[in-house]
Protein backbone atom coordinates (compact mmCIF):
# COMPACT_ATOMS: atom_id res chain seq x y z
CA UNK A 1 0.00 0.00 0.00
CA UNK A 2 2.79 2.32 1.21
CA UNK A 3 4.81 1.17 -1.87
CA UNK A 4 2.20 2.04 -4.32
CA UNK A 5 1.28 5.31 -2.87
CA UNK A 6 5.44 6.17 -2.96
CA UNK A 7 5.39 5.27 -6.57
CA UNK A 8 2.09 7.32 -7.41
CA UNK A 9 3.66 10.30 -5.33
CA UNK A 10 6.66 9.57 -7.93
CA UNK A 11 4.93 9.73 -11.06
CA UNK A 12 2.76 12.76 -10.25
CA UNK A 13 6.61 14.74 -9.75
CA UNK A 14 7.35 13.17 -12.63
CA UNK A 15 4.69 14.86 -14.58
CA UNK A 16 4.64 17.88 -12.39
CA UNK A 17 8.64 18.11 -13.50
CA UNK A 18 7.70 17.73 -17.22
CA UNK A 19 5.10 20.12 -17.45
CA UNK A 20 6.84 22.97 -15.22
CA UNK A 21 9.77 22.47 -17.92
CA UNK A 22 7.36 22.48 -20.73
CA UNK A 23 5.79 25.46 -19.77
CA UNK A 24 8.96 27.15 -19.11
CA UNK A 25 10.23 26.74 -22.49
CA UNK A 26 6.91 27.88 -23.54
CA UNK A 27 7.06 30.56 -21.82
CA UNK A 28 10.58 31.64 -22.73
CA UNK A 29 9.75 31.77 -26.32
CA UNK A 30 6.52 33.88 -25.12
CA UNK A 31 8.80 36.62 -23.44
CA UNK A 32 11.11 37.21 -26.59
CA UNK A 33 8.51 36.91 -29.13
CA UNK A 34 5.38 38.66 -27.92
CA UNK A 35 6.49 40.83 -25.04
CA UNK A 36 9.47 41.87 -27.02
CA UNK A 37 6.65 43.04 -30.14
CA UNK A 38 4.31 44.50 -27.73
CA UNK A 39 6.36 46.68 -25.93
CA UNK A 40 7.08 49.76 -28.11
CA UNK A 41 3.32 49.88 -28.88
CA UNK A 42 2.36 49.86 -25.24
CA UNK A 43 4.53 52.56 -24.47
CA UNK A 44 3.19 54.50 -27.49
CA UNK A 45 -0.22 53.67 -26.28
CA UNK A 46 0.54 54.63 -22.40
CA UNK A 47 1.85 58.07 -23.01
CA UNK A 48 -0.83 58.73 -26.09
CA UNK A 49 -4.04 57.42 -25.32
CA UNK A 50 -4.04 56.60 -21.64
CA UNK A 51 -7.45 55.16 -21.44
CA UNK A 52 -7.29 52.57 -24.24
CA UNK A 53 -3.87 51.68 -22.61
CA UNK A 54 -6.03 50.73 -19.43
CA UNK A 55 -8.54 48.60 -21.33
CA UNK A 56 -5.72 47.00 -23.59
CA UNK A 57 -3.68 46.07 -20.22
CA UNK A 58 -6.65 44.51 -18.80
CA UNK A 59 -7.84 42.83 -22.24
CA UNK A 60 -4.18 41.84 -22.22
CA UNK A 61 -4.40 40.30 -18.95
CA UNK A 62 -7.47 38.26 -18.86
CA UNK A 63 -6.67 36.97 -22.55
CA UNK A 64 -3.33 35.62 -21.26
CA UNK A 65 -4.85 34.09 -18.33
CA UNK A 66 -7.08 31.82 -20.40
CA UNK A 67 -4.48 31.10 -22.66
CA UNK A 68 -1.91 30.03 -19.93
CA UNK A 69 -4.59 28.32 -18.76
CA UNK A 70 -5.61 26.67 -21.61
CA UNK A 71 -1.62 25.42 -21.87
CA UNK A 72 -1.30 24.21 -18.54
CA UNK A 73 -4.67 22.07 -18.61
CA UNK A 74 -3.66 20.96 -22.15
CA UNK A 75 -0.41 19.87 -21.02
CA UNK A 76 -1.75 17.79 -18.20
CA UNK A 77 -3.80 16.40 -20.33
CA UNK A 78 -1.18 15.56 -22.63
CA UNK A 79 1.16 13.86 -19.65
CA UNK A 80 -1.76 11.53 -18.48
CA UNK A 81 -2.30 10.34 -21.87
CA UNK A 82 1.10 9.50 -22.24
CA UNK A 83 1.31 7.82 -18.74
CA UNK A 84 -1.51 5.75 -18.87
CA UNK A 85 -0.66 4.27 -22.92
CA UNK B 1 15.02 43.13 -18.44
CA UNK B 2 13.85 46.17 -19.25
CA UNK B 3 10.31 47.48 -18.85
CA UNK B 4 9.92 50.93 -20.73
CA UNK B 5 6.75 52.08 -18.86
CA UNK B 6 7.63 52.22 -15.61
CA UNK B 7 11.37 53.12 -16.90
CA UNK B 8 13.21 49.79 -14.33
CA UNK B 9 15.31 47.03 -14.74
CA UNK B 10 14.11 43.79 -13.22
CA UNK B 11 15.05 40.32 -13.49
CA UNK B 12 11.93 38.07 -14.94
CA UNK B 13 12.78 35.10 -13.21
CA UNK B 14 12.46 36.85 -10.10
CA UNK B 15 9.34 38.46 -11.32
CA UNK B 16 7.74 34.56 -12.50
CA UNK B 17 9.15 33.40 -9.11
CA UNK B 18 7.19 35.69 -7.11
CA UNK B 19 4.19 35.52 -9.08
CA UNK B 20 4.22 31.79 -9.06
CA UNK B 21 4.49 31.83 -4.93
CA UNK B 22 1.32 34.29 -4.73
CA UNK B 23 0.05 32.15 -7.35
CA UNK B 24 0.23 29.29 -4.86
CA UNK B 25 -1.42 30.97 -2.05
CA UNK B 26 -4.41 32.65 -4.15
CA UNK B 27 -5.65 29.88 -5.72
CA UNK B 28 -5.27 27.92 -2.13
CA UNK B 29 -7.12 30.60 0.17
CA UNK B 30 -8.59 33.06 -2.37
CA UNK B 31 -6.87 35.83 -1.68
CA UNK B 32 -5.20 38.31 -3.96
CA UNK B 33 -1.30 38.24 -2.08
CA UNK B 34 -1.46 42.15 -2.56
CA UNK B 35 0.61 42.06 1.00
CA UNK B 36 3.16 40.06 -0.77
CA UNK B 37 3.11 41.07 -4.19
CA UNK B 38 3.22 45.22 -3.18
CA UNK B 39 6.47 45.27 -1.11
CA UNK B 40 8.12 42.48 -3.74
CA UNK B 41 7.81 44.76 -6.86
CA UNK B 42 8.89 47.84 -4.40
CA UNK B 43 12.19 45.74 -3.10
CA UNK B 44 12.82 45.43 -7.09
CA UNK B 45 13.13 49.68 -7.30
CA UNK B 46 9.54 49.79 -8.37
CA UNK B 47 8.11 53.00 -7.49
CA UNK B 48 5.08 52.59 -4.99
CA UNK B 49 2.33 53.80 -7.57
CA UNK B 50 3.24 51.67 -10.09
CA UNK B 51 4.01 48.51 -7.71
CA UNK B 52 0.23 49.02 -5.94
CA UNK B 53 -1.09 49.12 -9.59
CA UNK B 54 0.66 46.53 -11.47
CA UNK B 55 -0.13 44.25 -8.56
CA UNK B 56 -3.18 44.84 -9.55
CA UNK B 57 -3.40 43.80 -12.81
CA UNK B 58 -1.38 40.46 -12.33
CA UNK B 59 -4.11 39.60 -9.71
CA UNK B 60 -6.90 40.07 -12.05
CA UNK B 61 -4.83 37.10 -14.26
CA UNK B 62 -3.89 35.21 -11.41
CA UNK B 63 -7.50 35.17 -10.15
CA UNK B 64 -9.08 34.56 -13.47
CA UNK B 65 -6.79 31.12 -13.79
CA UNK B 66 -7.20 30.48 -9.89
CA UNK B 67 -11.26 30.54 -10.46
CA UNK B 68 -11.59 29.01 -13.88
CA UNK B 69 -10.03 25.70 -11.91
CA UNK B 70 -12.01 26.40 -9.02
CA UNK B 71 -14.91 26.55 -11.14
CA UNK B 72 -14.13 23.65 -12.82
CA UNK B 73 -14.15 21.72 -9.25
CA UNK B 74 -17.62 23.08 -8.58
CA UNK B 75 -16.06 25.54 -5.94
CA UNK B 76 -17.65 29.42 -7.79
CA UNK B 77 -21.10 30.37 -6.86
CA UNK B 78 -21.80 32.33 -9.72
CA UNK B 79 -25.54 34.50 -8.08
CA UNK B 80 -23.12 34.93 -4.97
CA UNK B 81 -20.21 36.42 -7.16
CA UNK B 82 -22.41 38.88 -9.02
CA UNK B 83 -24.23 40.36 -6.38
CA UNK B 84 -21.14 40.81 -4.03
CA UNK B 85 -20.21 43.09 -6.91
CA UNK B 86 -22.32 45.72 -5.87
CA UNK B 87 -21.29 46.27 -2.46
CA UNK B 88 -17.64 45.86 -3.12
CA UNK B 89 -17.56 48.97 -5.25
CA UNK B 90 -19.38 50.85 -3.40
CA UNK B 91 -17.20 50.05 -0.28
CA UNK B 92 -14.04 50.12 -2.24
CA UNK B 93 -14.99 53.89 -3.69
CA UNK B 94 -15.89 54.92 -0.10
CA UNK B 95 -12.65 53.39 1.24
CA UNK B 96 -10.90 55.46 -1.34
CA UNK B 97 -12.92 58.90 -0.07
CA UNK B 98 -11.59 57.70 3.48
CA UNK B 99 -8.07 57.90 2.50
CA UNK B 100 -8.51 61.15 0.37
CA UNK B 101 -9.75 62.25 3.64
CA UNK B 102 -6.99 61.69 5.64
CA UNK B 103 -4.63 62.57 2.82
CA UNK B 104 -6.35 66.60 3.35
CA UNK B 105 -6.14 65.83 7.34
CA UNK B 106 -2.43 65.09 7.48
CA UNK B 107 -2.65 61.74 9.09
CA UNK B 108 -3.25 58.93 6.30
CA UNK B 109 -0.27 56.75 7.13
CA UNK B 110 -0.62 56.39 10.67
CA UNK B 111 -4.07 55.75 10.61
CA UNK B 112 -4.15 53.62 8.14
CA UNK B 113 -1.26 51.38 9.31
CA UNK B 114 -2.75 51.14 13.10
CA UNK B 115 -6.29 50.37 11.08
CA UNK B 116 -4.23 46.90 9.48
CA UNK B 117 -2.33 46.37 11.83
CA UNK B 118 -5.69 45.85 14.56
CA UNK B 119 -7.71 44.31 11.20
CA UNK B 120 -5.13 41.89 10.52
CA UNK B 121 -3.99 40.30 14.14
CA UNK B 122 -7.71 40.52 15.10
CA UNK B 123 -8.67 38.14 11.98
CA UNK B 124 -5.68 35.55 12.62
CA UNK B 125 -6.69 35.60 16.43
CA UNK B 126 -10.24 34.89 15.71
CA UNK B 127 -9.45 32.39 13.00
CA UNK B 128 -7.11 30.23 15.36
CA UNK B 129 -9.75 30.21 17.90
CA UNK B 130 -12.44 29.29 15.45
CA UNK B 131 -10.72 26.70 13.57
CA UNK B 132 -8.85 25.26 16.46
CA UNK B 133 -12.30 23.99 18.39
CA UNK B 134 -13.93 23.27 15.04
CA UNK B 135 -10.67 20.40 14.02
CA UNK B 136 -10.97 19.55 18.13
CA UNK B 137 -14.95 19.15 18.16
CA UNK B 138 -14.85 17.27 14.84
CA UNK B 139 -13.96 13.41 15.34
CA UNK B 140 -11.08 14.68 17.65
CA UNK B 141 -9.35 17.04 14.61
CA UNK B 142 -9.47 14.21 12.29
CA UNK B 143 -10.96 15.35 9.21
CA UNK B 144 -12.05 13.61 6.16
CA UNK B 145 -8.61 14.39 3.91
CA UNK B 146 -10.85 14.35 0.36
CA UNK B 147 -13.85 16.04 1.20
CA UNK B 148 -16.67 15.21 -1.43
CA UNK B 149 -19.89 17.23 -2.19
CA UNK B 150 -21.31 15.78 1.38
CA UNK B 151 -18.32 17.32 3.72
CA UNK B 152 -18.61 20.51 1.77
CA UNK B 153 -21.77 21.29 2.79
CA UNK B 154 -20.97 19.47 5.67
CA UNK B 155 -18.63 22.64 6.37
CA UNK B 156 -18.42 22.98 10.21
CA UNK B 157 -17.84 26.24 12.20
CA UNK B 158 -17.47 27.02 16.14
CA UNK B 159 -19.00 30.35 14.84
CA UNK B 160 -21.91 28.70 13.21
CA UNK B 161 -24.83 30.57 15.85
CA UNK B 162 -23.81 33.63 14.85
CA UNK B 163 -23.83 32.63 11.22
CA UNK B 164 -27.06 30.73 11.59
CA UNK B 165 -29.16 33.82 13.16
CA UNK B 166 -28.11 35.86 10.39
CA UNK B 167 -29.68 33.42 8.08
CA UNK B 168 -32.85 33.60 10.02
CA UNK B 169 -33.06 37.37 9.41
CA UNK B 170 -35.82 37.24 6.60
CA UNK B 171 -35.20 40.78 5.08
CA UNK B 172 -36.70 41.07 1.58
CA UNK B 173 -35.37 40.08 -0.89
CA UNK B 174 -33.96 36.74 0.42
CA UNK B 175 -31.71 34.86 -2.34
CA UNK B 176 -31.50 31.29 -2.60
CA UNK B 177 -27.85 30.11 -3.46
CA UNK B 178 -28.39 26.52 -4.68
CA UNK B 179 -24.76 25.52 -5.30
CA UNK B 180 -23.14 26.90 -1.72
CA UNK B 181 -26.48 25.13 0.39
CA UNK B 182 -27.65 28.86 1.89
CA UNK B 183 -30.67 30.89 1.52
CA UNK B 184 -29.87 34.53 3.06
CA UNK B 185 -30.86 38.23 3.07
CA UNK B 186 -29.79 40.09 -0.24
CA UNK B 187 -28.84 42.80 1.86
CA UNK B 188 -26.75 40.90 4.46
CA UNK B 189 -24.58 39.75 1.39
CA UNK B 190 -24.40 43.43 0.05
CA UNK B 191 -23.04 44.00 3.48
CA UNK B 192 -20.37 41.68 4.05
CA UNK B 193 -19.02 42.46 0.63
CA UNK B 194 -19.36 46.18 1.22
CA UNK B 195 -17.42 45.77 4.33
CA UNK B 196 -14.39 43.78 1.93
CA UNK B 197 -14.68 46.64 -0.63
CA UNK B 198 -14.25 49.37 2.01
CA UNK B 199 -11.30 47.36 3.52
CA UNK B 200 -10.24 46.74 0.07
CA UNK B 201 -10.29 50.59 -0.57
CA UNK B 202 -8.82 51.63 2.58
CA UNK B 203 -6.11 49.41 2.97
CA UNK B 204 -5.65 48.47 -0.93
CA UNK B 205 -5.29 45.46 -2.60
CA UNK B 206 -8.03 42.70 -3.32
CA UNK B 207 -9.20 42.53 0.91
CA UNK B 208 -9.49 38.53 0.08
CA UNK B 209 -8.06 38.08 4.11
CA UNK B 210 -11.41 39.72 5.18
CA UNK B 211 -14.00 38.70 2.48
CA UNK B 212 -13.02 34.99 2.45
CA UNK B 213 -13.23 34.14 6.33
CA UNK B 214 -16.38 36.53 5.94
CA UNK B 215 -18.16 34.72 3.43
CA UNK B 216 -17.60 31.58 6.16
CA UNK B 217 -18.15 33.29 8.87
CA UNK B 218 -21.33 35.50 8.08
CA UNK B 219 -22.90 33.66 5.07
CA UNK B 220 -22.40 30.31 5.64
CA UNK B 221 -20.48 29.37 2.71
CA UNK B 222 -18.65 26.28 3.37
CA UNK B 223 -14.63 27.06 3.12
CA UNK B 224 -13.98 25.58 -0.50
CA UNK B 225 -16.88 27.64 -1.89
CA UNK B 226 -15.78 30.62 -0.24
CA UNK B 227 -12.22 30.52 -1.58
CA UNK B 228 -13.48 30.15 -5.49
CA UNK B 229 -15.89 32.46 -4.93
CA UNK B 230 -13.99 34.87 -2.96
CA UNK B 231 -11.37 34.68 -6.36
CA UNK B 232 -14.37 35.28 -8.67
CA UNK B 233 -15.40 38.32 -7.31
CA UNK B 234 -11.35 39.66 -6.87
CA UNK B 235 -11.73 39.50 -10.93
CA UNK B 236 -14.28 41.74 -10.68
CA UNK B 237 -13.09 43.82 -8.15
CA UNK B 238 -9.37 44.34 -9.02
CA UNK B 239 -10.22 44.49 -12.57
CA UNK B 240 -11.78 48.20 -11.45
CA UNK B 241 -8.79 48.58 -9.55
CA UNK B 242 -6.74 48.00 -12.45
CA UNK B 243 -8.42 50.36 -14.89
CA UNK B 244 -8.51 53.10 -12.22
CA UNK B 245 -5.02 53.06 -11.64
CA UNK B 246 -3.95 52.59 -15.22
CA UNK B 247 -5.84 55.33 -16.63
CA UNK B 248 -3.51 57.51 -13.90
CA UNK B 249 -0.55 55.73 -15.42
CA UNK B 250 0.36 53.71 -12.12
CA UNK B 251 -0.11 50.03 -14.54
CA UNK B 252 3.26 48.61 -15.99
CA UNK B 253 1.19 45.79 -17.70
CA UNK B 254 4.78 44.69 -19.09
CA UNK B 255 5.84 43.86 -15.99
CA UNK B 256 2.48 42.07 -14.86
CA UNK B 257 2.33 39.95 -18.00
CA UNK B 258 5.48 38.68 -17.18
CA UNK B 259 4.71 38.35 -13.15
CA UNK B 260 1.41 36.40 -14.57
CA UNK B 261 3.48 33.44 -16.12
CA UNK B 262 4.54 32.47 -12.98
CA UNK B 263 0.96 33.18 -11.11
CA UNK B 264 -0.53 31.26 -13.78
CA UNK B 265 0.95 28.00 -13.02
CA UNK B 266 1.24 28.30 -9.20
CA UNK B 267 -2.72 29.64 -9.07
CA UNK B 268 -3.50 26.07 -10.52
CA UNK B 269 -1.57 24.17 -8.11
CA UNK B 270 -2.88 26.17 -5.08
CA UNK B 271 -6.39 25.78 -6.42
CA UNK B 272 -5.83 21.35 -7.26
CA UNK B 273 -4.55 21.60 -3.45
CA UNK B 274 -7.68 22.40 -1.72
CA UNK B 275 -9.22 19.14 -2.53
CA UNK B 276 -6.97 17.28 -0.09
CA UNK B 277 -7.87 19.65 2.93
CA UNK B 278 -11.06 20.19 4.89
CA UNK B 279 -12.31 23.84 5.04
CA UNK B 280 -11.23 24.53 9.23
CA UNK B 281 -7.70 22.71 7.98
CA UNK B 282 -7.78 25.44 5.63
CA UNK B 283 -9.20 28.33 7.57
CA UNK B 284 -6.13 27.33 10.63
CA UNK B 285 -3.92 27.58 7.30
CA UNK B 286 -5.16 30.80 6.47
CA UNK B 287 -3.91 32.36 10.21
CA UNK B 288 -0.04 33.10 9.00
CA UNK B 289 -1.18 35.18 5.90
CA UNK B 290 -2.63 38.18 7.67
CA UNK B 291 0.23 38.07 10.51
CA UNK B 292 2.38 38.74 7.45
CA UNK B 293 0.60 41.57 6.28
CA UNK B 294 0.74 42.89 10.34
CA UNK B 295 4.35 42.10 10.29
CA UNK B 296 4.87 44.33 7.32
CA UNK B 297 3.23 47.11 8.14
CA UNK B 298 4.48 47.07 11.61
CA UNK B 299 7.93 47.14 9.80
CA UNK B 300 7.31 50.13 7.83
CA UNK B 301 5.88 52.18 10.94
CA UNK B 302 8.60 51.60 13.02
CA UNK B 303 11.62 52.13 10.33
CA UNK B 304 10.31 54.33 8.01
CA UNK B 305 10.83 52.50 5.44
CA UNK B 306 8.07 51.44 2.50
CA UNK B 307 9.10 47.22 1.83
Amino acid sequence: MIARRKSEGRRTLRAFAIELTLYGLLVTGYFFGVLHFLGNWLVQLETQHIRIYASVAILLIIGQAVMLEAVTTGLLRLLRRGRSE
Amino acid sequence: MYFPISHSHINPVYLVVTGFVIGVLGGFFGVGGSFIAGPALRAMGLDWNFAVGTDLAHIVGKSVVAAKRHRALGNVDLRLGLIMTIGTIGGAELGAQLIQALKRAGNVNFIVSVVSITVYLSISAFMIWESWRTLAKSNGGKLRKRPGAATLKADRSAFMHVTKALQRLRIWPMIRLPTSGVTISFWIIVLVSFIGGLFSGFLGGGAGYIRMPSLVYFLGIPTHLAVGTDLFEIIISAGYGTFTHAIKGNVDILIALVMHTGAAIGAQIGAIATQYFAGPKIRLAFVPLPLIGAAIVIYTLLSGHKL
